[in-house]
């Protein structure tokens, strides 16, 4: 057990409404809204255009620079149009297509292909026409993630089952339901990557999960070096700095990436995704989601195409039991609120929330009151307090001396301020306004 | 749908958040002071009680006129005008006159908390400020009006003459509270040709410890039974209101300063001395309910213990060296000045920064 990094926080986990569920399938929606920019980067370049039949897993947005990552269809069918439609972020350039004819990918019969003889470029190719992202919730694209500059040496994989958002169980139903394909996955990841080792780690309120990957560890006997590490239930334990100094103990420096210090972390849901990609070669058109809150019918984990509204999965969820007062795309902690049912979901998608005001309180908060437990659950080691009450006062140059741009969003602070204040908030205020970006 | 869609409300992550409030940390400071306080009536009857009815009226009327008068809302219900009237109450004496804490009160709501820009803004502890302030405007009544056990005795109805002191210098000694002996006893003890250490065998002894673990004893209203208080200590710790940093490092620097301060003295138990000097007083009051108070206290947990290791050597100080016999309120209001100088000194470390080295901001 490990879980050695500074401060966080233990809110209640609240997974225990879907992580006992088995995966369910969502029907296919009518009609797929698939936005070109699904990942940090620059968007993809729409290739279809409108009254074009398109197939399963078609590509319809080519990746569009370094950083950048391609998009296909979800389902068989026709363009209607191309049109700016509310995705998580903003409005932006979406394929709308109308369900009709075959679906040809999932019908095929699942030949797989030997990977054991593809080199670590073959494969990152492999991944890279698949549209691949962190599944996980940034939704970077992973073929640049896997391929490094020459001079950062990785030696160590990380995958990232920690899963300590609240409410989220898809990665812990993933580990204990595909164990099998997310050793194969990471194995395929470890020859990407050209690394020796790789270690899982998983929150120990996940028992079994550990146990379901420890048991397939011991009987896969995967001639690389695969471990799982149990690491200790405190939020932000899956955040990227916090995992790799918890299994490893190497810090990231101030404001760099985990390569730097020779680790690559990739999440369980990725890693599985991976798998697919390269052995069946199967586009990232769809994943699985969490599905729920207090507000939601039926909550539990699905299977869903990319390009799904939200709308369409309430139907299928259960409908809804009250009105919600939030509806949160991702986790409780990190994930973004929405305002329309309209909104897609998107490869990055973990989970959809409908929360209603007994959880998602908002109201107005009051004057910091200097109690100081912002500071101690800070994983950084900032002063939210004081990064809050400059952003509060608009003194932009005393947040830039109390290292905002450190932060890794997490909320722990927000979470915990007793006067209810969005610490969080400000501080990405504070670096918006620090960078000169419009807020 | 249309109808779900009404009322959704869109904020920056995170979407949850913890119970606690203001109000609930408040409120628990209040419960945890409820037990020691109720020994105190028990122990001194009906004054107490309309002294802290008064004075947390006050506070709240304070609290209440200002914000009105400020057009601002009124806050009384987050309970923190009500700890501190509470508070004012617990550092008198019980035989105080009512006017007395009522006139603290206003002080600590409106001089020391709103003018300064009220919750959260305050640089001294209104409640300290306030002790000091009657301390200085109505110095009889903040130290004599203390409660007489059996008409006699202000120490501890416990304590007999077992040690072969005069009689007129034993009655000289329980006229006072045990720190007032501590500050008074060697211009008495000169007069009759004893030994200091004769003094210190009194105060110092298994009974009078026990009186004021327990709390049989006089004092201010507040700061009666340390067993009690601890206990309150205790519901504050676990409820996670306040950390250890504070009380431990304050209290521990009072009892190792005062096992120093004894060895050197040349007394034979100074072990006796350090427990006297950790139970006596409003030291565990202040350690626990009023250092720690988070407006006036550092932010950091290595902070907080300097500041409560600074409240500790200069209660101490002022105890053994200073004009007053005690030094829980001075100590701590001292330390409240030097609070932002604290804060700047123990930042945490960034996590992935190298503490050596100041790197260009980016």
């Amino acid at each position: 057990m490990s879980g050695g990094f500074r401060g966080g926080i233990h809110p209640h986990d609240k997974k225990n409404a879907t992580n006992h569920k088995e995966f369910l399938n969502l029907p296919i929606p009518q009609r797929c809204f698939i936005p070109l920019q699904q990942h940090i980067g620059a968007p993809a370049k729409a290739i279809v255009k409108a009254g074009d039949h398109v197939e399963e897993g078609q590509l319809i947005g080519s990746s569009d620079g370094f950083i950048s990552a391609d998009v296909h269809s979800s389902i068989p069918g026709r363009v209607i149009e191309i049109i700016d439609h509310l995705t998580i972020y903003y409005r932006q350039p979406t394929v709308v297509i109308e369900a009709e004819g075959q679906f040809s990918a999932s019908a095929m019969p699942r030949d797989p292909d030997d990977w054991g003889t593809l080199s670590g470029s073959e494969i990152i190719s492999r991944i890279k026409s698949s549209g691949m992202v962190g599944l996980g919730g940034a939704a970077f694209p992973t073929s640049v993630k896997l391929s490094p500059p020459p001079e950062k040496k990785i030696d160590t994989l990380l995958v990232n089952g920690a899963e300590c958002e609240p409410y989220l169980t898809v990665d812990d139903a993933l580990m204990r339901k595909f164990s099998l394909e997310i050793i194969e996955g990471t194995r395929i990841t470890m020859r990407a990557l050209g690394v020796k080792k790789a270690v899982i780690g998983i929150e120990d309120n996940k028992q079994g999960a550990i146990n379901a990957m420890r048991n397939e560890i011991r009987s896969a006997n995967p001639p690389e070096d695969i471990t799982v590490k149990s690491l200790k239930t405190r939020y932000p334990q899956g955040a990227e700095k916090q995992l790799i100094y918890s299994i490893l103990g190497r810090i990231v420096p101030s404001r760099g990436l985990p390569m730097d210090i020779g680790v690559v972390v990739q999440n369980v849901g990725t890693v599985f995704a991976i798998r697919e990609a390269v052995v069946f070669k199967k586009p990232l058109f769809e994943r699985f989601i969490t599905v729920g809150g207090d507000l939601i019918g039926k909550p539990g984990n699905y299977k869903v195409r990319i390009g799904s509204r939200i709308s369409d999965i309430i139907e299928e969820c259960g409908g809804l039991k009250g009105a919600p007062v939030k509806i949160v795309v991702g986790g409780p902690m990190c994930g973004l609120s929405v305002h329309s049912m309209d909104i897609p979901v998107v490869k990055g998608t973990s989970g959809i929330l409908f929360l209603s005001d007994k959880i998602a309180k908002g109201g107005p908060y009051l004057p910091c009151i200097r109690c100081g437990k912002c500071v101690k659950a800070c994983p950084m080691g900032l002063l939210p307090c004081e990064l809050g009450n400059a952003a509060e006062n608009e003194r932009f140059d005393l947040s830039g001396e109390l290292n905002p741009f450190d932060c890794i969003m997490c909320g722990s602070c927000s979470y915990v301020c007793p006067s209810h204040r969005p610490l969080s908030h400000f501080i990405k205020v504070s670096q918006q306004k620090i960078t000169g970006r419009a807020v | 749908m249309d109808e779900n869609k009404k009322n959704i409300f869109v904020s920056s992550a995170p979407h949850i958040r913890t119970g606690e409030s203001v109000r609930t940390m408040m409120w628990t400071v209040v419960l945890a002071l409820v037990p020691s306080t109720g020994y105190s009536i028990y122990l001194f009857g009906i004054n107490p009680v309309i002294i802290i009815a008064s004075s947390i009226a006050a506070a709240a009327a304070a609290e209440a006129v200002y914000q009105l008068i400020m057009k601002k809302p009124v806050s009384i219900t987050d309970g923190s005008a009500v700890l501190a009237g509470f508070l004012v109450a617990l550092n008198v004496p019980p035989e105080s006159p009512v006017w007395m804490p009522v006139i603290g009160s206003f002080f600590a709501i409106i001089i020391v908390k709103q003018l300064f820009g009220g919750l959260g803004f305050n640089i001294f502890n209104p409640a300290l400020s306030a002790r000091a302030f009657l301390m200085a405007s109505w110095p009889m009544h903040m130290t004599t009006k203390w409660h007489k056990f059996m008409g006699l005795n202000v120490i501890s109805p416990e304590l007999e003459n077992r040690f072969d002191l005069p009689p007129a210098v034993f009655d000289a000694i329980t006229q006072a509270t045990p720190l007032t002996v501590l500050k008074e006893a060697p211009k008495i003890l000169q007069e009759y040709n004893i030994d200091l250490n004769r003094i210190y065998d009194v105060v110092f002894s298994g009974d009078m410890l026990k009186a004021l673990f327990i709390g049989n004893r006089g004092g201010c209203i507040g700061e009666i039974s340390a067993m009690l208080l601890l206990l309150g200590g205790v519901f504050l710790l676990a409820r996670k209101v306040i950390t250890w940093h504070i009380p431990v490092s304050c209290i521990f620097t009072v009892g190792i300063f005062a096992y120093i301060y004894y060895s050197i003295l040349g007394y034979p138990d100074p072990a006796m001395g350090s427990i006297f000097h950790v139970l006596t007083g409003g030291l565990i009051l202040g350690a626990f309910f009023m250092a720690t108070d988070p407006v006036t206290s550092p932010v950091s947990g290595k902070g907080m213990i300097i500041f409560g290791a600074g409240c500790g050597a200069l209660i101490f100080i002022i105890r053994v060296w200073g004009g007053f016999p005690e030094g829980v309120c001075y100590g701590i209001l001292l330390m409240n000045a030097v609070t932002p100088l604290i804060d700047r000194y123990t930042k945490p470390k960034v996590f992935g920064k190298k503490s050596s080295t100041k790197e260009k901001k980016g």
